[in-house]
């Protein structure tokens, strides 16, 4: 199989973002980066494929320099090929990125084949647009389904599988295809130290591409005020006992 | 939310395993009416101590490092919360299995249960090692693992208990102070937080990685800096996950790439010291929110650690495969000298510093500084070597923090020799001779800021002269000439010319100044204007805080001379003890003042000849006034009649200004009569030491007093001073159990028949059967001093000894390099003239 799958770098998950003074940017002093979440179980998933059924996966992303480290990250859990569209590091609106990821995809289709999948991530975990695979697919006249939580191959088909509030949907689609994963489709494994050391090897190729901005820009960032919550202990031992049945009494539950 | 408290007697910042433990420790002193604040969540705060690896190697060449790390790793046991994994330190080159030599010394000296081990042994111990690239390990089965997280909430609570209240996620936003009372130093007044202000009698800023940020609100300084370790923990791994235990195989310190690898349950931390220095601005550091995982847990920078991890697979292969589950850049507190930053500090009473700690020592510091601030000394061990006072201001600025803890970041697991001189931050301070000196090649040492020649290359001749030859085997030979002998035997055959511009000089003066310098000193002040004093400064407990010369210089003047290394801390407690009436000023005129040691049996003769007087029948300690003829000049100078390397001649005292001109006419003039310029490798060592002279930090430490170091006098001046009290009491109760004494080495050939040189690094000071010597105190016999004593064609060492073993002629022995050399005890006072002739002249 020939799998591509597109990343992006975004701030590791668990720090508080905060935005620069002018609301243009977010401010990356203490910021780690990483794959964005269902992006890396994206990696994961085509890892696993590639596993089960050979082939290779070749990862994808666009951004500044900066992120070939993500490539290499993906490279030190299996991936084979990195590939980076280099930008200046500003924001892409998802029509500028998605027509951007297209003509590399289209270059890379050129000269190395096909690609039977492609996998994109639900949506970023920073700018969460929820749009660029399904504009690169659509680009490409590739079917594809979101929100996928599970994959199979069954010869020429791809079946993907997603949850909904009343189960299961399940999509086959005929390769060439993509899809959208989810977080929760697997658990990506971390990367092992000789596959570390492995990922340095990685040679990223660039490409070059560009395209005119889409009709989404980016007037201002702002961070949303956090709920506030406190905890109150209410003792510890035995002693704490008449606090808890004031509070379930508060509840009503007693 | 509990608002804090308005006001409290002691105020202590940082709940990590300093903060925590030191409320404990106060709580068992007495202390009762404490606060302890975080500025995060309790019991993790988010400092080093939550991600710190927690282990304790016990052996270190420093005694204050090992002796308060011995005395935190027994109390971690005592609370339960450590367990003896044993650990490795593995070989990997031949220089290091030298150290290895070197670290069964100093356990010897310590006390330390410790082996050396061949590759297989190492295998035998820890089976997934890769024994083909080893050459030996270093084995301690105490090295143990502590739990300092559960270890600080027990101690919180010893506080609690005791009336201690602690507030987590409050912030401190400044600290204030107020003018007085003690002249020219401010006093702490209140800590302000986002909870409000307390007003504190004592403030202790405990936080780590934040330390000097926070003493900067008091426009004080805790000179460290936050800088990154390493760390990835990698797993799973079945042959740990088998061990069903946190820890159940010694950890191993892979000492020649700067790693360690240390089992946590089913995986291995592998932690780095090898990777470039990266160091932090206090402000860089994240908040609590802002942090993706703690505020001191910061993003991993994986081009840092990709050499380390390929070490770690040649040491591990089984590393190679386990996966990267947990990888930080981990900041601790590193400080420019790679000592702590403990006690008072200089610019505000009262502000206390328990800082720069790392989990390995905490509680023991911790027990350190709550003694400090309640007996006014720690007694647990002297700890000047990480005195927060120590530092001088060109010592405090951001610059020197960072270059000199960048310089020594990659030395944490590195052989550190210990006379090695740093790479960055030099010519600092120097004298007014430096250009000189350097056209004669000298060899530079710095002691803290200042440039001193340890010898000239430029009288490299001597070594002709004298027939000197270069010490035999490398390690002996390095921050080493033979030189130094030729010099130390010229001066004593014609003169030497020493800078002794480093020389720490403060003036007190005012109508209390004579009776404020009989407060500090155990020795009378109050003597005839012209009189030198060498006198101690004591602790309350007796025990040695200084050992300085002081010079009743007028009425209502005396004028205290003190060593380089002990400049700041003797200017703090100088002015700490002022009275507050406004009866004595302080000034420190280092800067004004320059001193050269002119001595050897010439001198009376050079120093005659820029003068109308025939000088050499003054008394010994007396302070004169001269005029030298220095070219087409005459300079006004004063002479004092002493010696620290035992000879006859002076300490001249001059203007900064003069210093050059001087310089010249004294070479000038001594040039037909053989005066060389001398390093301090006579000065410091072979001089001092042929006169069994002791020296502050070496054989003056606060453990011992004046008894002990023979430096009693026959009767106690009537006048008060600080220690009296124990001192007296000391003396009462007769002969001292210890005596400082003076050996000779018998032979110094090791078993491969080399010449081996001790460097008085605490080498142990063993029986002629080969026990360790220990006095009902614990306290151990080890070198103090050692070095040559050319005059008297033997190498001399120095150290305190059991009277019963104390005895001239009594043969011991010395284990360096972990081979034993046959030591005898030549007396308590000087080999070389004992009769001080000439001295007197």
């Amino acid at each position: 199989m020939r799998i591509c799958c597109c990343v992006k770098r975004v701030p590791a998950p668990g720090a508080r973002i905060n935005v620069t003074a002018d609301g243009q940017a977010v401010d990356v002093a203490h910021l780690g980066f990483a794959v964005s979440p269902h992006e890396e179980c994206g990696v994961e998933a085509a890892v696993q494929l590639t596993e089960a059924h050979g082939g290779e996966v070749t990862v994808l992303t666009l951004g500044a320099p900066e992120a070939a480290e993500q490539l290499r990250y993906a490279a030190s859990v299996g991936a084979h090929h990195g590939v980076l569209v280099p930008t200046d590091g500003s924001g892409w609106d998802p029509q500028r990125t998605a027509l951007a990821l297209t003509a590399a995809i289209r270059t890379l289709e050129e000269a190395g084949g096909p690609f039977d999948l492609l996998i994109f991530g639900n949506e970023s975990a920073d700018s969460g647009g929820f749009q660029v695979g399904i504009r690169v697919a659509v680009a490409l006249g590739r079917p594809m389904v979101g929100g996928i939580k599970g994959i199979e191959i069954d010869g020429p088909t791809v079946r993907a599988r997603r949850e909904t509030d009343a189960g299961f949907e399940v999509y086959e689609l005929p390769m060439p295809a993509a899809v959208g994963v989810k977080e929760g489709i697997n658990l990506p494994r971390y990367p092992t130290m000789r596959g570390r050391l492995a990922s340095k090897r990685l040679e990223v190729a660039e490409l070059a591409g560009d395209a005119l901005p889409g009709g989404q820009a980016m007037r201002r960032l702002h961070r949303p005020a956090e709920a506030a919550s406190e905890t109150v202990i209410l003792g510890t031992g035995p002693g704490a006992a008449p606090s808890v049945v004031d509070v379930l009494a508060d509840l009503g539950v007693l | 939310m509990s608002e804090v408290p308005a006001e409290a007697r002691c105020v202590v910042i940082g709940a990590g395993i300093v903060g925590n433990c030191l409320v404990g420790h106060l709580a068992k002193l007495g202390w009762d009416d404490l606060v302890l604040l975080d500025k995060g969540p309790l019991p993790n705060p988010g400092g080093s101590t939550g991600h710190a690896s927690n282990f304790i190697f016990p052996v270190d060449h420093s005694k204050e490092m090992c002796l308060l790390g011995a005395q935190s790793a027994d109390q971690y046991r005592h609370l339960g919360l450590s367990v003896d994994s044993g650990g490795i330190e593995v070989a990997r080159t031949p220089e290091r299995m030298d150290e290895f030599q070197r670290r069964m010394t100093s356990a010897t000296a310590w006390g330390i249960e410790a082996r050396l081990l061949s590759p297989a042994e190492v295998g035998e111990l820890v089976p997934y090692i890769n024994t083909a690239v080893i050459l030996g390990g270093f084995y301690c089965p105490t090295v143990s693992v502590v739990d300092s997280l559960e270890t600080g909430t027990r101690m919180r609570r010893i506080a609690s208990e005791a009336g201690c209240r602690v507030f987590a996620n409050t912030e401190v936003r400044d600290i204030t102070t107020r003018d007085g009372p003690l002249p020219g130093v401010r006093t702490v007044e209140a800590v302000v937080t986002d909870k409000g202000t307390i007003r504190a009698e004592y403030v202790v800023i405990a936080c780590g990685v934040w330390s000097n940020r926070v003493a900067n609100m008091a426009d004080a300084y805790i000179p460290l800096v936050p800088a990154v370790h390493q760390m990835a923990d990698v797993g799973p791994i079945d042959v740990l996950a088998a061990t069903n235990n946190e820890i159940g195989y010694p950890i191993v310190r892979d000492m020649d790439t700067f790693c360690y690898e240390r089992q946590s349950a089913g995986s291995m931390e592998v932690g780095s010291y090898a990777h470039r220095p990266i160091l932090h601005h206090p402000d860089d550091i994240p908040s609590n929110d802002e942090a993706a995982l703690s505020p001191t847990e910061m993003p991993f920078t994986p081009d840092d650690f990709d050499q380390q991890m390929e070490e770690a697979i040649e040491l591990m292969d089984m590393l190679g495969d386990a996966e990267i589950r947990y990888a930080i850049n981990g900041l601790l507190s590193l400080t420019p000298d790679a000592m702590p930053c403990l006690g008072e500090v200089p610019e505000v009473r009262n502000l206390w510093s328990a800082a720069a700690v790392w989990v390995k020592e905490g509680p023991g510091m911790a027990q350190a500084v709550a003694e400090w601030m309640t007996y006014g000394y720690p007694r647990v061990i002297d700890t000047h070597g990480a005195d927060v006072a120590r530092f001088y201001p060109e010592e405090r600025s951001d610059t020197h923090i960072w270059a000199r803890s960048a310089e020594h970041f990659n030395k944490t697991y590195g052989i550190v020799h210990p006379f090695e001189q740093w790479e960055s931050r030099r010519d600092l301070q120097v004298s007014p001779y430096f250009s000189r000196q350097q056209a004669l090649d000298a060899e530079f040492f710095q002691a803290r800021t200042w440039e001193r020649p340890q010898w000239f290359a430029s009288n490299a001749d001597l070594t002709e002269r004298y027939g000197l030859q270069d010490r035999e085997v490398e390690w002996d030979a390095r921050w080493w000439s033979p030189i130094t002998v030729g010099e130390h035997l010229n001066l004593r055959e014609n003169c030497g010319l020493v800078d002794l511009s480093a020389f720490q000089i403060f003036e007190l003066s005012g109508p209390g100044a004579v009776a404020y310098a009989d407060r500090l000193a155990v020795n009378r002040i109050d003597v005839p204007t012209g009189r030198a004093v060498y006198t101690p400064w004591l602790t309350p407990d007796g025990g040695f805080r200084a050992d300085l010369t002081m010079i009743r210089t007028g009425h209502e003047t005396v004028r205290i001379v003190t060593g380089v290394f002990d400049g700041g801390r003797d200017e703090f407690w100088a002015r700490r003890h002022m009275p507050t009436d406004g009866s004595v000023r302080f000034a420190n005129i280092t800067e004004q003042v320059t001193t050269l040691g002119l001595w050897g049996p010439n001198a009376p003769e050079v120093l005659s000849a820029l003068s109308d007087h025939r000088w050499g029948d003054a008394p010994y300690g007396s302070l004169t006034p001269v005029s030298l003829r220095c070219g087409d000049r005459t300079i006004e100078a004063e002479l004092l009649r002493i010696s620290y390397v035992g000879d006859t001649g002076w300490e001249i005292y001059a203007a900064w200004d003069d210093g050059p001109r001087l310089w010249d006419a004294l070479m000038a003039t001594g040039a037909d009569l053989g005066l060389r310029p001398t390093g301090g490798g006579v000065y410091g060592t072979s001089g001092r030491l042929e006169k069994g002279y002791r020296l502050m930090g070496a054989e003056l430490e606060s453990e011992y007093n004046p008894l002990e170091a023979g430096l009693a006098r026959p009767r106690l001046k009537a006048a008060d001073f600080i220690g009296k009290e124990a001192y007296a009491a000391a003396r009462a109760a007769g002969p001292s159990e210890v005596q400082m004494c003076v050996l000779t080495v018998e032979d110094h050939s090791d078993r491969a028949g080399r010449k081996r040189y001790m460097q008085g690094g605490n080498e142990p000071i063993l029986t002629a059967d080969g026990k360790r010597i220990t006095d009902s105190h614990g306290r151990v016999s080890r070198v103090t001093s050692a070095g040559p004593g050319p005059s008297v064609d033997r190498y001399l060492l120095m150290g305190y000894l059991p009277r019963e073993l104390a005895g001239p002629g009594s043969e011991l022995q010395v284990m360096y390099m972990n081979e034993l050399f046959p030591v005898r005890v030549a007396g308590t006072g000087a080999v070389f003239d004992p009769e001080d002739r000439r001295l007197r002249g």
